[in-house]
């Protein structure tokens, strides 16, 4: 009942926003978005202390990896409604219905694909994810935005039509052997009955068609585009959730191909797409002078580090399911202070923006912080998650792999903090006043910059036990 | 039955051939709505008894591929008054060449593929060819227009390659799959009208302002 719920509330939720006339005008149901958010994680919740059985004859299900991500998008969401808050006092969208309902449809399908046992579900909550956030980057109907969205859409909608057709591969690699065709708990059962040839070509589409919506470098060139000229905490909000579904599909037909025994196929597949998005990473990085596409550069190299763990194996896959909670967090963050800067500056890019900690003293300071953690420095989370994935490097005997990373990371931090600092520190421009910061601005980035924080030193017991448990069912180990 | 499946999958095969090789933009949705058509009589042709799933199945794909999707798009080219794709990447003979060349090469690709022993053996090299001319569409028309009606036929491929599942496959799986190409098709349908009214044109390849 409560998978159902969590599923279908924000979704009613939606169609109601769209439908009843009592929402029409520029006015955003900021009560309603609160109610469903906070609901949300409240069932959310729930299912970390009490498990629930499979609904829908075994279609819906929260097990390890889909309970992370879920938890993930819905503390994201929450965080997005109360900076919502104070971004409405200072900007209105053209349709308070659009904005609402994109919102709370979008929170819905990653709800499915959280959930989803069967993976021509998955499919349908991936696709219903990447149109319910179409219109939220089109918010401010300009060129640059209806640029960005066209290219968004096309380049994602290919993607996920290629992982339809991976879908229909896997359910032949499934003809002739026993279970529901594309129900997960069948499918590893009955892993290694699965034919080989089929399954290998799953796999191939299924990690392009969902590594496009990750956008794991070359299918990334949507990104920098999407991330930058959308509302930051739509940004945010993709790069936190979004991509983290997206990386579940990928680890969704992963477990399959590591319970058929088909790890030495797939593995260096994964590593491949993994260095080389870092690497794309670095290049494009370096010299950027807008922040929002510093961060989607950013996503890039942190997702390639997602399945680059994966492809290592052994504490790689702990690594990989640590890293998308910190980087979930972290991005959520990052993005929310960038928009607090465009909403005070009008900008997010180097030219005219400095001396920012004089000015914006509390977002400012955040985005300093953020630019450490999402880098990968001590104490935050992401250090210890790249940590791992490192030593899962080693372990599997690619010291050469280690030194790569290693090396790119630091590029990047290069990269980054040449961009970052130079907007933060220094004289501002003369004549700039300033700019009271709304609590309901900072307090959200304050939050995700805490737990970060947190999971850098300290990981709770029941996360650490339900990433072991991810881990497990990935073919990897707990550290 | 049977016979009748392989000309409609051989119908399909030249809808796709003629979208390739015409100019108007209405004539190609015109090929589109016929496609959907010979699209939503296949479950009904290719399943052994008529089935309730088969004749939904078959009557949704009609609903949404041959009537609502069509008329939407072209409602767009009446309110966007263009006509014509001048000037593709890839001129229309070269299109045409590349065309014979992807059916060619789907046949040859279904045949090394393991398939399952399906009744219809022209399904999958039909499917395969219709997703490589629908990627042909979409990489070549400069037209943002165009290159929604060649996401369609890309999807219309997978669709025919899901045929080989519909027992597998349940039914409401395949609604969803049938929303979502139809709200996809919507929005980006509105993306185009207003890149229409901003540009004052559908040209795709005048959207270059963002780039590193």
């Amino acid at each position: 009942m409560r998978l159902l719920a969590i599923c279908a509330l924000p979704l009613l939720a939606a169609l109601a926003v769209l439908g009843l006339p009592v929402f029409r005008g520029r006015r955003v149901p900021v009560g309603l978005l609160a109610v469903i958010a906070l609901t949300h994680l409240f069932l959310v919740a729930t299912l970390w202390a009490v498990p629930e059985p499979a609904a829908l004859g075994g279609w819906i299900a929260a097990d390890p990896l889909g309970l992370t991500v879920l938890t993930l998008t819905s503390v994201l969401f929450l965080v997005t409604v109360t900076y919502t808050v104070g971004y409405l006092r200072r900007e209105k969208p053209r349709s308070g219905r659009v904005f609402a309902g994109g919102l709370l449809a979008f929170l819905s399908a990653a709800s499915v694909v959280s959930l989803a046992q069967h993976l021509a579900m998955l499919w349908v909550g991936m696709e219903a994810t990447t149109l319910s956030v179409a219109p939220l980057v089109f918010l401010r109907r300009d060129r640059r935005s209806l640029e960005a969205t066209w290219k968004y859409l096309v380049i994602s909608s290919v993607g996920i039509a290629l992982a339809l057709l991976g879908t229909f591969f896997l359910a032949s690699a499934q003809v002739d052997v026993p279970g529901r065709p594309l129900v997960l708990p069948d499918l590893l059962e009955h892993a290694r009955e699965l034919h080989p040839a089929w399954l290998r070509v799953a796999f191939l589409f299924l990690l392009v068609g969902f590594g496009t919506k990750m956008g794991l470098a070359p299918m990334h060139t949507w990104k920098p585009d999407t991330y930058a000229e959308a509302p930051s905490l739509v940004s945010g909000l993709m790069a936190g959730a979004l991509t983290s579904c997206a990386f579940l599909g990928v680890a969704r037909v992963t477990e399959v191909v590591m319970a058929a025994g088909l790890g030495s196929f797939a593995q260096p597949v994964l590593i491949g797409f993994g260095l080389f998005s870092l690497a794309v990473a670095a290049v494009f990085i370096i010299g950027q002078s807008d922040v929002k596409r510093l961060l989607a550069y950013s996503s890039v190299e942190h997702m390639g580090l997602l399945v680059l763990g994966l492809g290592l194996g052994g504490v790689g896959a702990y690594g990989s399911m640590l890293h998308l909670v910190n980087n979930g967090l972290s991005k959520g963050w990052v993005f929310l202070v960038t928009g607090n800067i465009v909403l005070a500056t009008g900008s997010a890019t180097a030219a005219g923006n400095r001396g920012l900690i004089r000015t914006l003293p509390v977002s400012a300071a955040l985005l300093v912080l953020g630019l450490f953690a999402v880098t990968g420095s001590p104490p935050f989370g992401l250090f210890m998650s790249e940590f791992t994935i490192l030593r899962a490097a080693i372990n599997a005997g690619h010291p050469w792999i280690a030194a790569a990373i290693l090396l790119m990371l630091a590029i990047i931090f290069v990269g980054m903090a040449a961009l970052v600092l130079g907007m933060a520190l220094g004289e501002p421009e003369p004549g700039t006043a300033p700019v009271r910061e709304s609590p309901w601005l900072v307090a959200g980035p304050m939050g995700l910059a805490a737990a970060v924080l947190m999971l850098g030193v300290y990981i709770p017991g029941p996360l650490h036990d339900v990433l072991a448990r991810a881990a497990t069912a990935l073919g990897g180990t707990a550290p | 039955m049977h016979n009748a499946a392989r000309l409609v999958l051989l119908l399909i095969v030249l809808s796709d051939l003629a979208v390739l090789g015409t100019t108007r933009l209405t004539s190609c949705i015109r090929g589109l709505a016929a496609q959907g058509v010979l699209l939503g009589l296949l479950p009904l042709l290719l399943a052994p008894q008529l089935s309730v799933h088969a004749v939904s199945l078959g009557l949704g794909t009609v609903a949404v591929k041959a009537v609502v999707l069509p008329w939407f798009l072209a409602r767009a080219i009446r309110e966007a008054a263009v006509r014509r794709e001048i000037e593709p990447l890839v001129g229309f003979i070269g299109s045409q060449l590349l065309g014979a060349l992807a059916i060619a090469l789907a046949f040859a690709i279904a045949s090394r593929l393991p398939l399952p022993p399906t009744q219809q053996s022209l399904l999958v090299p039909v499917s395969l060819a219709t997703l490589m001319i629908g990627f042909l569409v979409l990489t070549t028309r400069r037209k943002a227009l165009m290159q929604v009606v060649g996401y369609l036929i890309l999807e219309n491929g997978i669709y025919l390659f899901g045929l080989t599942h519909t027992e597998s496959v349940p039914f409401l799986i395949e609604l969803g799959v049938l929303l979502d190409v139809f709200v996809g098709v919507f929005i980006m349908g509105i993306v185009v009208f207003h890149i229409n009214r901003e540009f004052d044109s559908l040209d795709s390849t005048r959207l270059t302002e963002l780039s590193d």
